[in-house]
């Protein structure tokens, strides 16, 4: 399903290039879930960029389904975000004007995937159905990040990327959200890559990677 | 995907409905002050077109009379008879309508007025002697008479066509005109004027008033004050936008990392734009109807006091000042979002959503925003030193303006700076550091006060300076207690029988034109002596002007002719052959548009022998009593007599009028600016907690927090405030000595009016104190549970 072939990224820092990634590599079949550990600033997150096609790699290669997506421009990376993957960030990121329901069908009208009741039914299971017609604002956090999971299973994506879904939420929450989101990405079939520090959280999926100075450990 | 994006973009502007206003505020108030001017002016233009098209005035050649004001209906007979082309006018005032007698038979066909519409009658509109009018005066005329109304749309306002016989009967001149129009063909071998009516004299067409070109430099200031307002709206609209983009950053990252891709986004928010464009800009042209309805009856007679032209008095909608509307928004908003829409098109997916635009002002962009200030303020000065005629004028307004705008942000935050580090108490440096804080978010709004009041300063500096020069020129200029006119030169001898014994002195007033300087001149003769001597003043003289003149040896110039032939004191000009003189003097002739010359009365009648003075200035000690002897005993008509102090009491009335209208585009621009203080003081308020809840939690109560509020508003509007006034008098002196002269060729003297401008400054902090009343008030409101999420990470 994903393929990440000696993938190397840098950033120009004030001190002159600063190399993130030394040349990565790792393979994902569908459905399997992964965790990228590592120390802050081992280049976790910029991976997971990389693979959604937030950013591009400078070197080395990432194929999701047999397509490579390394140098696709940014219209068609976009379109990989819309289609393909699914995206889910510590803080959230919904749209504060839009109400819950709204937010839940946002990507999957983008994708023009949107079916109300398996939306209906994603809410169901995420505990949201009493929130639907309040605001970002109104909700917890934990309530805030069922409803970014919701968004991102409704558009149905192959591959989901959580970059440290959980790190704003308790523990308790955390886990609860942790578990949910587990076991609706089982149901849909999709692969999850996760980004986290937690050892736990790491602990509940079927591979962990651990990346250190760019390169894995 | 379309309508997705498009119900998220929509989806801030619903929940943020104070912005939306804002924003459509913004854009509605600017289109409003640009448009209403535009409509005023291109009604004024209009009516002068129609003027024009009525008696062709400035197309064709007039005969007219040399002395008085009739022609008698013989005269045009032996010129008709003689093979002349003319075509008979006669022009008077009818219950309170400018009356024209034409003769459709000989006029020239292209005068629209006169111009036979399909299945025109000849023979019913002789015996009926119908009345043209346009529609608007249609109404009010029908009152006036029992006679047939011919509605003509082009005609001029308050003006009133009808067939030459009809005319001359109601208004009781029967057998007399007031000019003769020329056809351009006329026959070969045509005889001399001069022999067939030596008693009148033939005008050619380019020495006819030329109403559009004399006024081009009102209708320019007021368009340059139209495109102030417009400036301080978009200043507004800027602010918006700018907020509204950097609000939804977070929802633009969402956006795009779901998939949107940035050109469509870009597009649908251009496209956004557009629409909000569209909306204020046809509310803003409504709007800007409604001004230019309240406007126009003082641009009419503040028109028709300074040049003459008659202005109709009330509006129609015009497509061009619609269209220019519709463009000046769309243009604006362009202009306003540009930077916004630049942003987001750079702006990478993977940076956080954080707001930029608000912090405080980076290092590097109070770099580029002093720089771009210092560039502009030397544009300023290299304009006023080495530049020439208006639009150089105009530009050195604009780089000074600006430039003056983007310093304030600068000089206010080193004051603040300032301030901050001479405080004592913890809670002083925390007030002036926050104000600094708050810089960028209102410096938008600040910058249109700025503006508003620079304005206000310059233009009422303008005005009164203006009133001032204006009533010394009066009492100057009309000394004398009586004017009179004779209808023909053995009046004016009787006249001046009749009157020597009885006044103390009899002035001639009599003019010809004549070329000085190759420049198109009145040339006076003036009977120099103890009322000259004792009244005129000069801008600059010679030690005895007026005895270098009345022994003819000198002439005395207006700064008109002046300025325009770069002659001053001691140069020499030729008025005739033989006839050089030096430059006595040079006075002040306010709002005369061509140049002037005095010499002695005696030299003028050497220059000028046929001219007879039939106008008399006649200083009196008991002007009722000659009046009454005048009209009793002498048998002169009362509307030959006219008493100085009418005269100066109709002068100051216009000029009252006149700028009546500057007068209330600066109450709207200055209410246009306590508008954008109100709107980004509630636009900040939200964005102010997390920044006041610190202040909160160490003690500070949160009715202790809104009065600072109040506080910090009114210490920024005074600032300002202190800013504008240099500002302002750099803007007055900009207009009256650069722009005025320019556009009118003299200079007018500055003065200054601390107690207008200390009120003005208070009326500014009012406002600013008033716009900052309720968001002060809401945040000494605002629930602890709402200061208290700020620690929380539930925000």
């Amino acid at each position: 399903m994903l393929d990440v072939s000696q993938v190397t990224k840098s950033y120009s820092g004030a001190d002159g290039p600063v190399i993130v990634l030394r040349g990565v590599s790792f393979s994902l079949g569908a459905g399997e879930t992964l965790a990228l550990t590592g120390e802050s600033g081992s280049g976790k997150s910029t991976l997971l960029h990389l693979i959604g096609g937030l950013d591009q790699a400078d070197g080395g290669q990432i194929t999701i389904e047999g397509r490579d997506i390394t140098h696709l421009g940014d219209a068609e990376r976009a379109a990989l975000r819309r289609d393909e993957v699914g995206l889910i960030f510590q803080q959230f990121n919904l749209i504060p004007s839009l109400d819950v329901a709204a937010n839940i069908a946002f990507q999957a009208r983008l994708a023009g995937r949107y079916d109300k009741e398996s939306a209906r039914d994603l809410s169901n299971k995420l505990g949201l159905t009493e929130q639907l017609s309040k605001y970002p604002e109104q909700l917890s956090g934990g309530q805030q990040q069922r409803v970014a999971i919701a968004r991102t299973l409704a558009a149905r994506p192959k591959l989901v990327l959580a970059d440290e879904p959980t790190g704003n939420l308790d523990e308790d929450t955390a886990a609860q959200v942790l578990d949910e989101m587990l076991a609706l990405v089982n149901d849909t079939g999709a692969a999850l890559i996760t980004v986290t520090h937690s050892p736990q959280i790491a602990a509940k999926m079927g591979r962990v990677l651990r990346l250190s100075h760019g390169q894995l450990a | 995907m379309t309508g997705a994006v498009a119900q998220a973009l929509w989806s801030h502007w619903r929940r943020s409905p104070l912005q939306l206003f804002t924003l459509l505020a913004g854009l509605i108030l600017a289109t409003a002050l640009w448009s209403g001017v535009q409509a005023v002016n291109s009604e004024a233009r209009a009516s002068y077109d129609a003027a024009a098209a009525t008696l062709g005035e400035g197309q064709f050649d007039q005969i007219t009379p040399r002395q008085g004001s009739e022609i008698a209906q013989d005269s045009y007979i032996a010129l008709r008879r003689a093979g002349w082309q003319v075509a008979p006018v006669i022009e008077g005032r009818w219950n309170g309508f400018r009356l024209i007698g034409l003769d459709p038979l000989t006029a020239p066909a292209s005068l629209s007025s006169v111009q036979p519409e399909e299945g025109f009658d000849f023979a019913d509109y002789l015996r009926e002697g119908p009345l043209s009018v346009n529609a608007e005066s249609a109404s009010r005329f029908a009152e006036l008479t029992d006679r047939p109304l011919r509605i003509v749309a082009d005609l001029a306002p308050d003006t009133v066509i009808a067939d030459i016989g009809v005319a001359q009967a109601l208004l009781r001149a029967e057998g007399m005109l007031t000019r003769l129009i020329v056809s351009p063909s006329q026959p070969l071998n045509l005889p001399e004027l001069d022999e067939i009516a030596p008693e009148l004299q033939l005008d050619p067409a380019a020495a006819s008033a030329d109403v559009g070109r004399l006024t081009d430099s009102f209708h320019l200031n007021l368009t340059a004050f139209g495109f102030l307002s417009f400036a301080v709206g978009i200043f507004i609209v800027h602010g918006a936008i700018g907020l509204a983009f950097e609000q939804r950053r977070a929802m633009i990252r969402t956006l795009r990392a779901t998939g949107v891709p940035l050109a469509r986004l870009t597009l649908m928010m251009a496209a956004e734009l557009l629409l909000f464009a569209l909306l204020g800009g046809a509310i803003g042209v409504l709007c800007g109807y409604g001004i230019a309805a309240l406007l126009l009856p003082d641009v009419a007679a503040t028109l028709e006091g300074l040049y003459g032209a008659q202005v109709a008095g009330t509006l129609q909608f015009r497509a061009s000042w619609w269209l220019s509307g519709f463009a000046i928004c769309i243009g604006g908003t362009a202009l306003a979002s540009s930077g916004a829409l630049w942003r987001l098109s750079r702006v990478s997916v993977i940076e956080t959503g954080r707001a930029q635009a608000w912090r405080a002002l980076s290092g590097k962009t109070s770099v580029v925003q002093g720089a771009v200030a210092a560039i502009l303020l030397l544009a300023a000065l290299i304009f006023a030193n080495f530049g020439h005629g208006l639009i150089a004028g105009f530009s050195l307004l604009g780089c000074l303006l600006l430039g003056a705008a983007l310093l304030l942000p600068l000089m206010l935050s080193a004051v603040l700076g300032l301030a901050q580090r001479v405080s004592r108490s913890a809670l002083l440096q925390w007030f002036w550091a926050d104000t600094r804080q708050q810089l960028p978010g209102l410096s938008l709004a600040l910058m249109a006060l700025l503006l508003a009041m620079a304005a206000n300063v310059g233009v009422s500096t303008m005005v009164s300076s203006f009133r001032l020069t204006f009533i010394g020129f009066l009492d100057q200029r009309l000394f004398s207690e009586l004017y009179v006119r004779a209808d023909d030169a053995e009046q004016a001898q009787a006249l001046q029988d009749f009157l020597s014994p009885r006044a103390r002195d009899v002035l001639p007033i009599v003019e010809e034109e004549w070329e000085v300087a190759g420049l198109p001149t009145e040339l006076f003769g003036a009977q120099i002596g103890p009322s000259y001597i004792e009244n005129w003043g000069f801008l600059d003289a010679s030690d005895n002007p007026w005895e270098e003149t009345a022994r003819g040896e000198a002439v005395l110039i207006n700064e008109q002719l002046a300025r325009r032939a770069g002659l001053w004191v001691g140069d020499e000009v030729l008025l005739s052959e033989g006839v050089t003189l030096r430059i006595a003097g040079v006075f002040g002739d306010y709002g005369n548009p061509i140049g002037q010359s005095v010499v002695s009365y005696s030299l003028f009648e050497q220059l000028a022998p046929d001219a007879m003075p039939t106008n008399f200035g006649i200083r009196s000690d008991a002007p009722e009593a000659l009046t009454r002897a005048l009209i009793n005993d002498f048998g002169l008509r009362e509307t030959q007599i006219v008493d100085q102090a009418s005269i100066k009491a109709l002068s100051l009335d216009i000029f009252e009028r006149t700028f009546t209208v500057t007068g209330a585009l600066n109450v709207l621009t200055l209410a246009v600016a306590g508008f954008a203080i109100l709107m980004s003081l509630l636009t900040l308020a939200a964005m102010r907690v997390p920044q006041l809840a610190p202040a909160w939690a160490l003690g500070l109560t949160r009715a202790k927090l809104g009065q600072l509020e109040l506080v910090r508003a009114l210490i920024l509007a005074a600032l300002t405030a202190l800013f504008a006034l240099p500002l302002g008098l750099a803007l007055a002196w900009v207009l009256l000595a650069i722009v005025n002269v320019e556009a009118f060729g003299w200079r007018l003297p500055m003065y200054l009016f601390p107690a207008d401008y200390a009120r003005l400054g208070l009326f500014a902090t009012a406002a600013a104190l008033i716009a900052a009343s309720w968001p002060a008030l809401k945040l000494s409101r605002l629930p602890p549970a709402d200061l208290l999420k700020v620690f929380s990470n539930e925000r």
